[in-house]
């Protein structure tokens, strides 16, 4: 592990994701500690307010301080969009490894089957679930989740299907281990690396198809701090106030780019040949 | 291309489409326990919910309701809209023709930027232009075409006031006007694909430019225009044709965002209002329609791929 994080030091991307990363993570465990206002506090005489002593970031069409929304903010957007991943990286996992394993036709089957459902672009998909699970954030989580799985199913599919034909697997079952020790000794940690690296580059999507949900009002409802939320109705005053859609989108992009760049950062620290 | 994979290509879009209608039709009106409350709310008269379920033949089992559905559909019947009572075929049709436009500009566009851009960052492998085109990369994907769109109407139409932020215009009736309204749409979409595929065009050709035949060629004395157009190039740009169509899936949900913030009425914008308004035949419709086009684009682009890459003999 340690060497990893080495290697993972080592290339500018995984170095920049990782600083990246961290620094969203620390605003979701305290951020809500270090905002100077609440996120609903308001302020009737600072409307509109560019960035100041006061407020930072300056202030919305309530008189809220933007700099303390953000902060709350990250626990709405990032955490919901680490949770959507990582359930749709679960359930896909599973799926994947169980048709690895059936092989055959039970393995083309689910494997065509996964490929027809890939062809619902997962923005439209999430829409169809919010749609018909109500809108709100729990259910915009369940559909991310949904419209990941397909897509992790196959990449953890293909992850397993090369880990088994490997030959220190058939060398541990030659020297006679029993099943649970090569699944789990031998071909588990080989098959989560590459897992964990796609499931990095996800969130970013993640994060932004959360955003693009309550962007069209069917994912966080107001007035919650949430990213995208907070450019859908700063929108409405932008000739009053720039401020107010440049932060949050600025935020947005930030994660993004981010876990994108730890995502790639990894897979070329666990790759050392490319 | 031999005719067995014709065939058997073929026969897996139609077992896409078959799926594609299945969820469609799950999600939207099999699924729900009681498709007319959740169109009419908690608070609709038991009449009122009676003919509704009557029209959308709610009390029949779900593979009757999934069997007329589908047999409209294939003849172009998608039902009537909850909203206006127009058929909602016609209407999917016509705004789909929009939504083609704004796509077809926009992969015209990327393609005049991503394959220049992904060209240099190639050859200039390690340097500041390919240093450059990765960055851009990065900050094209990361930017969700809601935040694109909204800075590119903050910068373009309310603070240099040069492009109109919403609204459409039919190219037939005023040309001019028409261009002027679809610019930043196509600008928007655009982005997010110039990212994606410069990184691919790049790192094609870089594995192309490793290869024996292109040492063979550069041994063989041809200057270095010739070895990356009429050999390099040529190679690695194919693959291209099947990322190209796989982007239509990300282009199909950016076009959902664009429309709606540019106020363009084609399929997306039709979907969200139609989800706005729980109008459940305009809903399946309009997602049955953008499922379609992308399954039935990546089975042409699958076939083309197969048509120019004669290396490649699909059993």
């Amino acid at each position: 592990m340690p060497e990893l994080l080495a290697r993972l030091l080592r290339s500018p991307q995984g170095a920049l994701g990782l600083a990246i990363v961290a620094m969203a993570l620390l605003a979701v465990a305290v951020g809500p500690l270090v905002a100077p206002y609440a996120p609903e506090g308001l302020f009737p005489l600072n409307r509109y307010k560019a960035p100041s002593a006061a407020f930072p970031l300056g202030t919305d069409q309530y008189g809220r301080d933007i700099l303390s929304r953000l902060l709350h903010g990250a626990r709405a957007t990032v955490v919901m969009a680490v949770c959507a991943t990582a359930l749709g990286t679960l359930a896909g996992a599973v799926v994947g490894t169980a048709s690895a394993y059936w092989g055959g036709r039970g393995d083309e089957a689910i494997m065509r089957t996964i490929d027809a459902i890939m062809s619902v672009p997962s923005l439209l998909f999430a829409l169809l679930i919010v749609n018909l699970l109500g809108k709100s954030s729990v259910n915009a989580l369940i559909a991310v989740a949904i419209a990941f799985t397909p897509a992790m199913a196959r990449i953890s599919r293909s992850v397993a299907l090369t880990v088994r034909k490997q030959d220190y697997i058939n060398a541990a079952i030659a020297r006679g281990e029993g099943a649970p020790y090569v699944v789990l000794r031998e071909m588990l940690p080989n098959v989560v690396a590459p897992i964990v690296v796609e499931m990095t580059i996800r969130v970013s999507f993640a994060v932004m198809l959360f955003a693009t949900l309550s962007f069209l009002g069917l994912g966080a409802q107001p007035p919650a701090p949430e990213w995208g939320l907070m450019v859908s109705e700063a929108r409405k005053f932008m000739h009053l106030s720039a401020w107010m859609i440049l932060w949050p989108s600025l935020a947005i992009a930030f994660v993004a780019i981010g876990f994108n760049l730890l995502g790639d950062g990894l897979r070329d620290a666990l790759n050392p040949r490319t | 291309m031999s005719l067995t994979y014709l065939l058997r290509r073929s026969g897996l879009m139609i077992y896409t489409l078959v799926v594609v209608s299945l969820i469609v039709f799950g999600i939207t009106q099999a699924l729900p326990a009681d498709a007319a409350v959740m169109m009419l709310g908690e608070n609709a008269t038991p009449d009122a919910l009676a003919a509704i379920r009557q029209r959308l033949g709610l009390d029949q089992p779900v593979w009757m309701q999934y069997g007329r559905w589908l047999a409209g559909v294939l003849h172009g019947d998608f039902g009537l809209s909850l909203r206006t009572g127009q058929p909602v075929g016609a209407v999917m049709i016509e705004a789909l023709s929009r939504s083609l436009l704004l796509a077809v500009l926009s992969i015209g566009l990327m393609l005049l930027v991503a394959v220049p851009l992904g060209i240099v960052a190639a050859i200039r492998r390690g340097r500041i232009a390919d240093l450059f085109v990765s960055v851009v990369s990065y900050v094209g994907v990361s930017f969700p075409e809601f935040v694109t769109a909204t800075l590119v109407v903050l910068v373009m139409a309310d603070w240099l006031q040069l492009l109109p932020a919403t609204g459409y215009v039919p190219l037939t009736e005023d040309p001019l006007r028409g261009i002027r309204h679809l610019v930043l749409p196509v600008l928007t979409v655009s982005v997010i694909l110039v990212a994606h595929v410069s990184r691919m065009v790049r790192s094609e050709l870089v594995d192309v430019l490793h290869t024996d035949y292109i040492r063979a060629a550069r041994l063989k004395g041809l200057d270095e225009r010739t070895v990356l157009f009429r050999h390099a190039l040529r190679n690695a740009l194919l693959p291209t044709i099947t990322i190209v169509a796989l982007d239509v899936g990300y282009l199909l949900g950016g076009i959902i965002v664009v429309e709606e913030i540019f106020a363009l009425p084609g399929v997306g914008r039709q979907l969200i209002v139609a989800i706005q308004a729980r109008d459940l035949p305009a809903i399946q419709a309009g997602a049955l329609i953008m499922a379609a086009t992308y399954s039935v684009v990546n089975f042409l682009a699958d076939l083309a791929y197969a048509a120019l890459d004669k290396r490649i003999q699909y059993a």
